[in-house]
This record gives C-alpha cells, sequence and structure tokens, in this order.
C-alpha cells in the first residue's frame, strides 16, 4: 500500500492538453511487470494521488503514464520536470484478455485519451501479429490535433494494424474520416463471429460501440471495456469507484461487456 | 471486374431485397469512377443521381466563407451517398469530392421515385433503406453534439 519512489524520466507533450509522464524507479529496480490494461497509483508530492492507465510497452523498462490535465493532481503531474520524484503504487486491476486474441480478427476501439489504456495492449499485439487473423484498430477524437502516439501509430501500421482513424471536426489537410467512430463499425474489416473486441473511451462513447458493436452481431462475451471512476484506495477497501456490485480498482478496470452490462445505463451509477 | 448486376447483388444497402427487383435496378444504375479531388455532386445542383460506394472514400462538405470547404461528414465503401434526390426540390443541400479514387454505382433518381409510386412495394422497401441509412446519420450527428470523447472534468 505504500508508494514506491519513482523519478521522472520524460515528459511528452502528445497534445494541446494530453501530456505523458516516463518514470523509472529511483533504486534502479527495472523490475516492474504489469499486464496492458492495468492502472497505476501515482502520487505528486505535497499534491495528491490518482488512478493512471500504465499506456507504455509492458516490453519496455520503464513506465509511461499518458493523462489529460484536469484537475489539481493532473496539474501538478504536468509540471513535474526529469529527475523529480513521484510516488508510484500499483500495478492494479485486471488486464485486457491478450490470451483470447489468438487465431481471431482483433477489434481495438478507441475514442480520444481512451487510446492510453490500449496502447500497451497494441504493443503487444502488433508483436505477436501472425498469431491473429485481422488486426483493426478504430480511433476517433475530436480533431486531427487531438490524434495520440502518431508516431506509434505509423509504426503499428507497417506492422499490420490496419488503422482507421476519425475525427468530428476536420481541419487543415485532414483527408481522412469525419464522424463518430461508431460509424467506422460497420464496414471495418473483421468477422463479427471471430472477433475480440477492446474498447475504450468516455462512457457514451462506449455505450453508443456497444449497440453498434450489437449491431454488426459481435455478441457479448466478446466485447471487452475499460472503465474510469473515482478510484482511490486501488484495493477494494474505500468503496469509491463502486459499480454496482463491481469495484472498479479490484475487479475491472477491465470488464467484459455481459458482466456489466446492466450498470452501464443507470445514472446513479 | 464486377458487372452492375454483381454490384448491386453485393452492395449491402439492397441487402435482403427481393431478387424480383434486381433486374429493375440493374436497368437504371451505371458504374462510375472518380479520381481522387474530383467533384461528384455540388451543393444546389439537380440531385439526379443517388450513389451507392463501391470502393474509395467520399466527402460531404459545405463551402463556408472565410474558412473555405468544410467537410461535414465522409462517406466509405458499403455506404449509400445522398438523399436529396429523394426529396423536393431535388437538389443537393452539400457537396461531395473523392477523398481517394471511388467507384461508385449511380442510379437514375427519377426513374427510382416513378418506380415507388408506381410499384409501392418496391417504394416500400427503397424508402425502408433510405430510412434506416437517414436514422444512422441523425443518430451520429447527434452523438456529434454530445461532444463523444470528451471525459468529465
Amino acid at each position: 500500500m505504500l508508494p514506491k519512489e519513482f523519478r521522472v524520466r520524460r515528459v511528452r507533450r502528445e497534445t494541446p492538453d494530453t501530456f505523458t509522464v516516463e518514470i523509472e524507479a529511483a533504486n534502479g529496480d527495472q523490475a516492474f511487470g504489469f499486464a496492458p490494461g492495468q492502472f497505476n497509483m501515482l502520487y505528486a508530492f505535497g499534491v495528491g494521488e490518482i488512478a493512471i492507465s500504465i499506456s507504455g510497452d509492458p516490453q519496455a523498462k520503464s513506465l509511461m503514464h499518458t493523462t489529460r490535465v484536469v484537475g489539481t493532481v493532473t496539474k501538478g503531474l504536468g509540471k513535474l520536470r526529469p529527475g523529480d520524484a513521484l510516488g508510484v503504487r500499483g500495478p492494479f486491476g485486471s488486464s485486457w484478455p491478450i490470451e483470447r486474441a489468438a487465431g481471431c480478427d482483433v477489434v481495438v476501439v478507441a475514442g480520444g485519451i481512451g487510446l492510453a489504456p490500449l496502447r500497451g495492449a497494441l504493443y503487444h499485439l502488433v508483436s505477436c501479429r501472425k498469431e491473429l487473423r485481422r488486426l483493426v484498430l478504430l480511433y476517433g477524437v475530436r480533431s486531427p490535433q487531438d490524434i495520440l502516439y502518431r508516431r506509434d501509430l505509423e509504426r503499428w501500421r507497417n506492422g499490420g494494424l490496419q488503422t482507421f482513424v476519425t475525427v468530428d471536426r476536420a481541419t487543415g489537410s485532414w483527408l481522412g474520416h469525419v464522424g463518430v467512430v461508431t460509424s467506422l463499425i460497420p464496414h471495418a474489416p473483421f468477422d463479427p463471429v471471430n472477433a475480440v473486441v477492446m474498447v475504450c473511451g468516455p462512457e457514451i462513447m462506449m455505450r453508443y460501440t456497444m449497440l453498434a458493436l450489437q449491431k454488426r452481431g459481435v455478441s457479448e462475451e466478446r466485447i471487452f471495456l475499460s472503465m474510469e471512476r473515482n478510484m482511490k484506495c486501488a484495493v477494494g477497501f474505500c468503496g469509491h469507484c463502486q459499480f454496482g456490485p463491481e469495484f472498479i480498482c479490484k475487479d475491472g478496470p477491465v470488464f467484459c461487456y455481459d458482466r456489466i452490462k446492466n450498470w452501464l445505463g443507470i445514472r446513479e451509477l | 471486374m464486377q458487372t452492375v448486376e454483381e454490384m448491386i447483388l453485393k452492395h449491402p444497402f439492397w441487402s435482403g431485397l427481393n431478387p424480383q427487383y434486381f433486374p429493375l435496378l440493374q436497368g437504371c444504375a451505371t458504374s462510375e469512377r472518380f479520381e481522387a479531388g474530383q467533384l461528384i455532386f455540388q451543393e444546389g445542383q439537380e440531385a439526379d443521381h443517388f450513389f451507392l460506394i463501391q470502393t474509395g472514400q467520399v466527402r460531404l462538405y459545405a463551402f463556408v466563407p472565410g474558412r473555405g470547404s468544410v467537410t461535414i461528414q465522409t462517406v466509405s465503401a458499403g455506404a449509400a451517398l445522398g438523399w436529396s434526390w429523394l426529396f423536393p426540390p431535388y437538389h443537393w443541400h452539400f457537396s461531395a469530392q473523392a477523398n481517394e479514387v471511388t467507384e461508385l454505382m449511380a442510379f437514375d433518381a427519377k426513374f427510382l421515385r416513378d418506380t415507388s409510386e408506381a410499384n409501392h412495394d418496391f417504394g416500400y422497401e427503397l424508402i425502408k433503406r433510405v430510412s434506416s441509412m437517414l436514422l444512422q446519420r441523425l443518430q451520429e450527428t447527434r452523438l456529434l453534439l454530445v461532444d463523444f470523447y470528451g471525459f468529465p472534468r
């Protein structure tokens, strides 16, 4: 439960309001295993602690976390510079069902900063591309300037990821898709019967993505989504992230859709 | 290369259609190819064709003074393009341009309207499909209005 001391290696500005903080253990220990989809509690000393999904390559030596400046703690994290200290607890929670992907069409659907919790899975999936049938990314953002991980997207594309990016508002010289990410689902190249789908984004985006996927013929037990709630203790004690009978921090954040579908439409949750 | 008949049979828009209507559709359809950047139709022009996209991608746009052409939406292979041809005054509301090399099936709009008036069974099948497309576009537009990718602050 006690945070370990880490040091900032690099802070990368991804978009005007999003950044990635790359950290490594202060004692030089490189053994920090995690599974794609899990999260850490990052503690900006003197400011506070926040849950942020691990967005780096599980094989890399350093840890990466991408977040948007939305409150005091993320603002504090955004001010960190190389060499600064921060506390880390984790990794916590469930992970993407990578083991189910072999021999299947794998479809990754991301909305906005929701690509961050999926990034580790994409690293892994591209690295084992030959074991999969199709590998498809459907990614929606507000505008071209909000696209995360451009270099990764290019690399993954070369590694066999079929990438479809769509924006709400086309600006500049954008010649790609324009429209919400759900509009890509009806004609995306995958077999709904043999697909495993991983979805992450704002809850409203995920709700309508579920409808579009089901309309396409993907069954509920083949859809996985990463949920976000106000996580505090990260081990299921405090109850802040309770979602129906589940705790997002302990039982999630990655859930099979058929397990939580009944709770998604309830306002009080 | 596919014949027009094969294209009609395989296009998702006509999925489930009674095969008796295929010769009728075939008689009013042509296959068209547009190069990247080529105009398909322009705002205000007569909407005399209904298009189904075979391959490629089309952008719908409006010209906004001071901002140039603003893309409203893109439509890709497997989808239908345009509904102004079905409702008076039969003029396009927006312009359409091929984003990349695009192959379309173009159906004679007046023929489809007249045939629908004369044969309500066919007209119902057509309207069901166009309505479904309209519903999908309306829902997508509404989702744009709710800021789909905005996480709570």
